[in-house]
C-alpha cells in the first residue's frame, strides 16, 4: 500500500538544515510569544486571585468553614444562605464558606490535615468522625441547643461524647416499576411486610422469567469506595453477623467470619451466580434502571426524585429484604464538626447551634431532598412531612438504620470489607476471604493500640 | 548565528552512531584559564534545575523513604516509633504483594513489545508525505491529548457485558461470539485494561518511532531500491538498523510507564475482580491513603523504587551499544 | 490508506462520542450506549449540558487557571531545563555525569509515591512577596498557584530531550564563540538555543499536557475554588446523582482547546521531535 518513494519527506532533518532557521527559529518565536502571553496572565490572575484566596485562612473574627458539595448548586445554596444569615445576625465573626467537589473531599481534608492546614469548621462523613476524634482533630461538641431531638443517625458520638452533628440523613431502598412487579406475580413489599428470603428469590425468579432485563436486579455492583460496606454491611447486619465486634470494638472474629457472615456471602454470591444481577453493574445504576436495564434497583433515597420524576406513579419505593433479623440500612451522612486547632471555637460552636435550627434544616434538607434531621424540620417539608412521598424514607431510617461501627478503625474496616465483598462476588472462597479480611482488621486495631482513647 | 546550518550527521545504519568527535577542552580544560570561571558559571546553569528536583523529587523521596521504617500513620494521635524492618516483614508476607508483582510483571511484559510493535506501524503508516497527513498525525495523537478521566469513563461504558464491544464482537461474529463482562472477569479484566493503555499511550511512542524514522537518510532508501529490494528487506536492513537508538527510549520510556501503572486500575477496577489487577502503585496508594497506614505505604514505594532500578540496570545493560 | 483509516478510526472515537455525547441528554447517553448512536449526533440534541455546566463549574475561572498555570509551567520548563541540559551536554563542568545519572534517576520515581510527603514539605517552605515596597514572608506553600507551578518545573525527560539535542548540535560552534570573547550564557542565548527551536517545541507540549491534566496534585494542595485548575472540575460533576451529558460537555470544553493547541503546534511538533535528538 505504501510505496517506497525515491524521496524523502521533505520536513526530514537532512533537508531541514537548509531550510531551518525560518521554521524552527517561527516555532521557537511562536511558543514563546505564546507562554509569555499567558504568563502575563497568569500574574494577573495571581494578582485578583489573592484577595479571594485568603478566604480559607482566617484572619481576626474569620472562621473557615469546609463542606462537600462544590458541584451541587442546590445544597451548596442552601448551606451559603445558612451562612448568610449567621453572619447577618451578629458583627463579631464571618463565616467562609469553601466548597469541594464530594468525590474527592476526603483525599483533600485528609491531605490539609496532614499539612495542620485544617479550617474551624469541616463536613465529614459520619462514619469516619470517631477517627477524626481519636485522632485528636475534633473538639466534643459543646452546643446550646438540645441535640436529642436529631434523628439518632445525625449525630456522631465517640467516647461518650457528640463530635459531628448533621442535617440529614439518606435511607438506602429497593425501587421498581408497579406495573413489571404485576407483571411477574411478584407482591409490592411494604414496612409492614418486607420481602423474606425466600420471597425475594421467588420475585427474582419470576421477573427474570420474563425476558425483559440481563440482570433484573442492580445493587450498584460498579460501586466502590465508602459505597460498599454503605450499601452491603446492613445485609450481613440482617443475616445477623457485623463488621466487627461491638462490644469494645477489639475484633472482627466471629462477626466478620462466622457462620451467619458465611450464610451472607453464599447468598450474596448467589445472586450474581443465578443470573439476577451482573458482578460488575453500570456505573451509574438509577439511569440503567430508568432505561429500563433492570427491574429493581437497590439505591439511595438521592434517586428518589430523579426516578419520580421519570416514572411518576408507577415507581414504587420498597424497603430493603429482611434476611432474617429484619430489613437494615446504613445511617449517618455527612455531618459537621469542629478542629480542634480553631482557635475560635466558640464562635464555631456558635455558628452550629444556630444552624440547627428547624427551619435551616428544612432549607438543608429539601435542597438534597434528603431526610431531615428532625422531627420540626420534617414537618416544614411537605415531601416528608405525615403522608408525603418521601416520609417513606424517613420511617425507613427510624426502622431500620444501623450505625457503622463507631470506632476509629472504621476506615480501615471499611476498605477491607469493600475488597472481600467484591473478592467474594467475583468467585473467592466465603471462610478464607472472610477469615483474611478478620485478620488484617484485628491486626490493625492491635497496632493502634486497640484504638483507645 | 541563524545562518549557520546543522551539520547532516554521518548516518552508519548497520553501527551505532559514532559519538562526536571529542572535544579537545576536556585534555585542556585544566591548563585553560578561566576554568575556574567556566566551573562555576556551568554549575550556575545546572542549579536551577538541580536545586528543583533536589527540593522536589530527592527529598520527598528520602522523607517517604525514612516513613518505611516507622510506624507512622496518615491520622493518628500515636507518637510515631521507629520499627526496624517490620513493615517490609509483613509485605513480604502479604500474598496481594506477590500478586501486584505479577500484574505488573504480566503488563510490562505485553504492552512493551506490543505497544511498541503498534507504535512503529503508526508511525510508518505516517512516515510519508501524502495528502492529509497532518491530519493522520494528529488524529493519532489524539487519545494521548485526551484527559485519562474521561478516557477510563468511556472504556468502562463498552467493556460492559452489553457494552458497545461486545456488540461489535457479536454483530461481526454473525452472533456466534458472546462476549465476556470484561472488567468483571478476572481473566479478562488485565487483557482489557492492556487494550485500553495500548490505545491511549500508543500515540506518544508513535511520535518517538517517527523521529528516529525521520533521521535514517533518504539515501539509503534509494540505494536500497536501485538494488531491487523487497520492501521487507528495507525493513529489515535499513529502517531497523536505523531505529537503533530509538529503540532503547521506546523501550525505557514504556518499561517505567507500565512497571508505574495506576490511573486506569484506580478508575476502573480498583485492583479486582480478585486482585487480578491490581499494582504495585495501586497498593501503595491504597493502604497509604484509603488504609491511612503512611509507613506500609512508604515500604512499598521503596520496594518498587528498587525494582524499577534493577530493572532499568538490566535494561541497559541488555541495550548497551556492543562494541 | 485503507489501514491508516482504520487506526484513525481506532483512535478518533472517544473524542467523537465525548463531543456528540455532550449534545443529548442523560437518558439517551446510556440508551445508546450499545449500539453505533453512540457515536452519531442523533435524536435530541441540543446545548442544554452546556448551559448547565457553566451554572454548575466556575469553568471560565478554571480555565483561566489551568492555562496561567500551564502556561508558566512550560515556559520557565524550557528555560530551567535547556540551561541544565546545555551545561551538560556543553561545558566540562566536574561531576556532570554523577548529576546526570541522579537527573534521569529521578524519571522512575513515580509521582503518587511521592505525593503524601511532599504536600507536608512544600507546607514548611517559606515563601516570600512583594507587598508594596515592603517584603512580606509567609510560611507554607499550600492553596497558592506557585504549588502547582514550582515543583514541576524541573524535568528528567525535558533535560534528556534537550541534552540529546544539543549534542547534535557541533560544539566548533562555541569554540568559534568563545573566540570572539563570549561567554557561556551568550552562547546559551544566542547560538545553541536558536537552534534548538525542535526541542523547544517538543519540550513545550510535552510540558503542557501533564499540567494540564494535573489532578491529584491539585486535589491535595489547592483549598480556595479560585485557584482550581480545570481537571478538578470533572470531579464536580460527580454527585449522588451523576448528569453524564455534563460531564461530556464540561469534559469536550477541558479537552477542545488542547486538540486545537495540539493541531495549532502539530507541524512544528511532530517535525521538531522528529529532529530532535531522541535518534541519536
Amino acid at each position: 500500500m505504501q510505496r517506497p518513494r525515491s524521496r524523502q519527506d521533505p520536513i526530514n532533518p537532512s533537508t531541514v538544515s537548509k531550510q531551518k532557521d525560518r521554521p524552527m527559529n517561527k516555532t521557537l518565536t511562536k511558543v514563546l510569544a505564546t507562554s509569555i502571553a499567558a504568563a502575563a496572565l497568569a500574574a494577573t490572575l495571581a494578582g485578583c486571585g489573592k484577595g479571594s484566596a485568603s478566604s480559607s485562612t482566617e484572619g481576626s473574627g474569620e472562621i473557615a468553614l469546609w463542606t462537600h458539595n462544590a458541584g451541587n448548586p442546590e445544597e451548596l445554596a442552601a448551606v451559603q444562605k445558612v451562612v448568610d444569615s449567621y453572619n447577618g445576625s451578629q458583627d463579631k465573626v464571618k463565616i467562609n464558606v469553601q466548597a469541594f467537589p464530594q468525590d474527592s473531599y476526603n483525599d483533600s481534608v485528609v491531605s490539609a490535615a496532614a499539612a495542620g492546614k485544617l479550617p474551624c469548621i469541616v463536613d465529614i462523613d459520619g462514619p469516619n468522625v470517631p477517627n477524626w476524634a481519636w485522632a485528636g482533630y475534633l473538639k466534643p461538641l459543646e452546643l446550646g441547643t438540645d441535640l436529642s431531638k436529631q434523628l439518632p443517625s445525625t449525630v456522631a458520638e465517640w467516647d461518650g461524647k457528640p463530635y459531628a452533628v448533621g442535617y440529614y440523613d439518606v435511607a438506602l431502598a429497593m425501587m421498581a416499576r408497579a406495573s413489571d412487579l404485576k407483571a411477574a406475580g411478584v407482591r409490592v413489599a411494604t414496612i409492614e411486610q418486607p420481602w423474606t428470603k425466600a420471597e425475594f428469590q421467588d420475585a427474582l425468579t419470576k421477573l427474570k422469567a420474563l425476558g425483559k432485563w440481563d440482570y433484573p436486579l442492580d445493587i450498584g455492583t460498579a460501586g466502590t469506595g465508602e459505597w460498599l460496606p454503605y450499601a452491603y454491611s446492613p445485609f450481613l447486619q440482617s443475616f445477623g453477623g457485623d463488621l466487627v465486634n461491638r462490644d469494645g470494638f477489639q475484633s472482627a472474629d466471629g462477626v466478620l467470619n462466622g457462620d451467619k457472615a458465611v450464610e451472607w456471602a453464599g447468598w450474596f454470591r448467589g445472586l450474581a451466580d443465578q443470573g439476577f444481577m451482573a458482578k460488575k453493574s453500570g456505573k451509574d445504576s438509577t439511569q440503567d434502571f430508568l432505561n429500563n436495564k433492570s427491574a429493581i434497583v437497590y439505591t439511595g433515597s438521592w434517586a428518589a426524585d430523579k426516578a419520580k420524576a421519570a416514572l411518576g406513579d408507577d415507581l414504587v419505593v420498597m424497603p430493603p429484604v429482611d434476611l432474617g433479623k429484619g430489613p437494615k440500612i446504613g445511617g449517618a451522612s455527612w455531618q459537621w464538626g469542629v478542629t480542634s486547632g480553631c482557635s475560635n471555637s466558640e464562635a464555631a460552636m456558635d455558628y452550629l447551634s444556630y444552624s440547627l435550627k428547624p427551619e435551616n434544616i428544612a432549607a438543608v434538607a429539601k435542597a438534597t431532598g434528603a431526610i431531615p434531621a428532625s422531627n420540626e424540620a420534617a414537618a416544614q417539608i411537605p415531601a416528608f412531612a405525615e403522608g408525603g412521598a418521601n416520609r417513606i424514607f424517613m420511617d425507613f431510617s427510624r426502622q431500620y438504620a444501623v450505625m457503622r461501627p463507631e470506632t476509629p478503625a472504621y476506615p480501615f474496616i471499611a476498605t477491607e470489607f469493600g475488597k472481600a465483598t467484591q473478592d467474594i462476588l467475583n468467585g473467592a472462597d466465603a471462610q478464607p476471604t472472610l477469615d483474611k479480611a478478620v485478620k488484617a482488621i484485628d491486626a490493625n486495631i492491635k497496632s493502634n493500640g486497640g484504638y483507645k482513647k | 548565528m541563524a545562518t549557520v546550518p546543522l551539520p547532516t550527521r554521518p548516518r552508519v545504519p548497520d553501527a551505532p552512531n559514532p559519538a562526536l568527535p571529542p572535544s579537545n577542552a576536556k585534555t585542556n580544560a585544566r591548563r585553560r584559564p578561566g576554568f575556574r570561571r567556566d566551573q562555576l558559571s556551568g554549575w550556575g546553569m545546572i542549579a536551577p534545575a538541580a536545586v528543583l528536583l533536589l527540593a522536589f523529587v530527592f527529598i520527598p523521596a528520602i522523607l517517604g523513604f525514612g516513613l518505611a521504617f516507622t510506624n507512622a500513620r496518615l491520622i493518628s494521635p500515636r507518637p510515631v516509633e521507629f520499627v526496624g524492618m517490620d513493615n517490609f516483614a509483613r509485605l513480604f508476607m502479604d500474598p496481594t504483594f506477590y500478586r501486584a508483582l505479577l500484574n505488573v510483571a504480566y503488563f510490562t511484559v505485553v504492552i512493551v513489545p506490543v505497544q511498541s510493535g503498534l507504535a512503529l506501524v503508526m508511525a510508518l503508516l505516517i512516515n510519508k508525505k501524502f495528502r492529509g497527513v497532518n491530519f493522520f498525525r494528529t488524529v493519532y495523537f489524539l487519545p494521548v491529548v485526551t484527559s485519562m478521566v474521561v478516557v477510563s469513563l468511556l472504556w468502562l461504558f463498552m467493556y460492559r457485558k452489553d457494552g458497545l464491544i461486545n456488540e461489535i464482537l457479536s454483530t461481526v461474529s454473525f452472533g456466534l461470539i458472546n462476549g465476556p463482562d470484561w472488567l468483571g472477569d478476572p481473566n479478562t479484566a488485565m487483557p482489557a485494561i492492556i487494550i485500553l493503555s495500548i490505545w491511549q499511550a500508543a500515540g506518544f511512542h508513535m511520535i518517538i518511532w517517527l523521529a528516529g524514522l525521520q533521521g535514517i537518510s533518504g539515501e539509503l532508501y534509494e540505494a536500497a531500491q536501485l538494488d531491487g529490494t523487497s520492501r521487507w528487506q528495507q525493513f529489515r536492513y535499513v529502517t531497523w538498523p536505523g531505529l537503533f537508538h530509538t529503540r532503547s527510549l521506546v523501550l525505557v520510556t514504556i518499561t517505567i510507564q507500565a512497571l508505574g501503572l495506576f490511573d486506569q486500575i484506580s478508575v476502573m477496577t480498583q485492583g479486582g475482580p480478585m486482585d487480578s489487577t491490581t499494582t504495585i502503585v495501586y497498593e501503595a496508594v491504597r493502604s497509604g491513603y484509603r488504609q491511612q497506614e503512611t509507613s506500609y505505604a512508604s515500604a512499598i514505594s521503596l520496594v518498587f523504587f528498587v525494582l524499577v532500578l534493577i530493572v532499568s540496570a538490566v535494561q541497559r545493560y541488555l541495550t548497551r551499544e556492543k562494541d | 490508506m485503507l489501514v491508516r483509516v482504520l487506526f484513525a478510526v481506532v483512535a478518533a472515537f472517544p473524542i467523537v462520542f465525548m463531543l456528540v455525547s455532550s449534545l443529548k441528554p442523560d437518558q439517551q447517553i446510556f440508551g445508546d450506549m450499545s449500539s453505533l448512536a453512540a457515536f452519531l449526533p442523533v435524536g435530541n440534541i441540543s446545548f442544554d449540558n452546556y448551559a448547565a455546566v457553566f451554572d454548575r463549574v466556575p469553568a471560565a475561572r478554571f480555565l483561566l487557571n489551568s492555562v496561567g498555570v500551564s502556561a508558566v509551567t512550560v515556559v520557565l520548563g524550557i528555560f530551567v531545563n535547556s540551561l541544565c541540559a546545555f551545561a551538560l551536554s556543553r561545558m566540562q563542568v566536574k561531576g556532570k555525569k554523577i548529576v546526570f545519572t541522579a537527573i534521569l534517576a529521578t524519571l522512575i520515581v513515580p509521582f503518587q509515591t511521592l505525593a503524601l510527603p511532599l504536600v507536608w514539605w512544600v507546607n514548611q517552605l517559606p515563601y516570600f512577596e512583594l507587598n508594596g515596597f515592603s517584603l512580606e514572608f509567609s510560611k507554607g506553600w499550600l492553596d497558592t498557584y506557585q504549588v502547582q507551578i514550582i515543583p514541576f518545573i524541573a524535568n528528567a525527560f525535558s533535560i534528556y530531550l534537550y541534552h540529546q539535542y544539543f549534542e547534535s548540535i557541533p560544539k566548533e560552534l562555541d569554540e568559534a564563540a568563545r573566540i570572539d570573547g563570549a561567554g557561556w550564557f551568550k552562547i546559551y542565548r544566542q547560538v545553541v538555543m536558536p537552534l534548538a527551536g525542535p526541542a523547544t517545541a517538543t519540550v513545550a507540549i510535552l510540558t503542557f499536557l501533564p499540567a494540564w491534566n494535573s489532578y491529584l496534585w491539585p486535589l491535595m494542595v489547592v483549598q480556595s475554588e479560585e485557584l482550581r485548575p480545570v481537571m478538578i472540575g470533572i470531579q464536580y460533576f460527580f454527585q449522588l446523582n451523576v448528569s453524564w451529558g455534563e460531564v461530556m460537555a464540561y469534559a469536550s470544553l477541558i479537552t477542545v482547546p488542547v486538540v486545537v493547541l495540539f493541531i495549532a503546534f502539530q507541524r512544528s511538533f511532530v517535525n521538531s521531535i522528529a529532529s530532535s535528538g531522541v535518534k541519536g
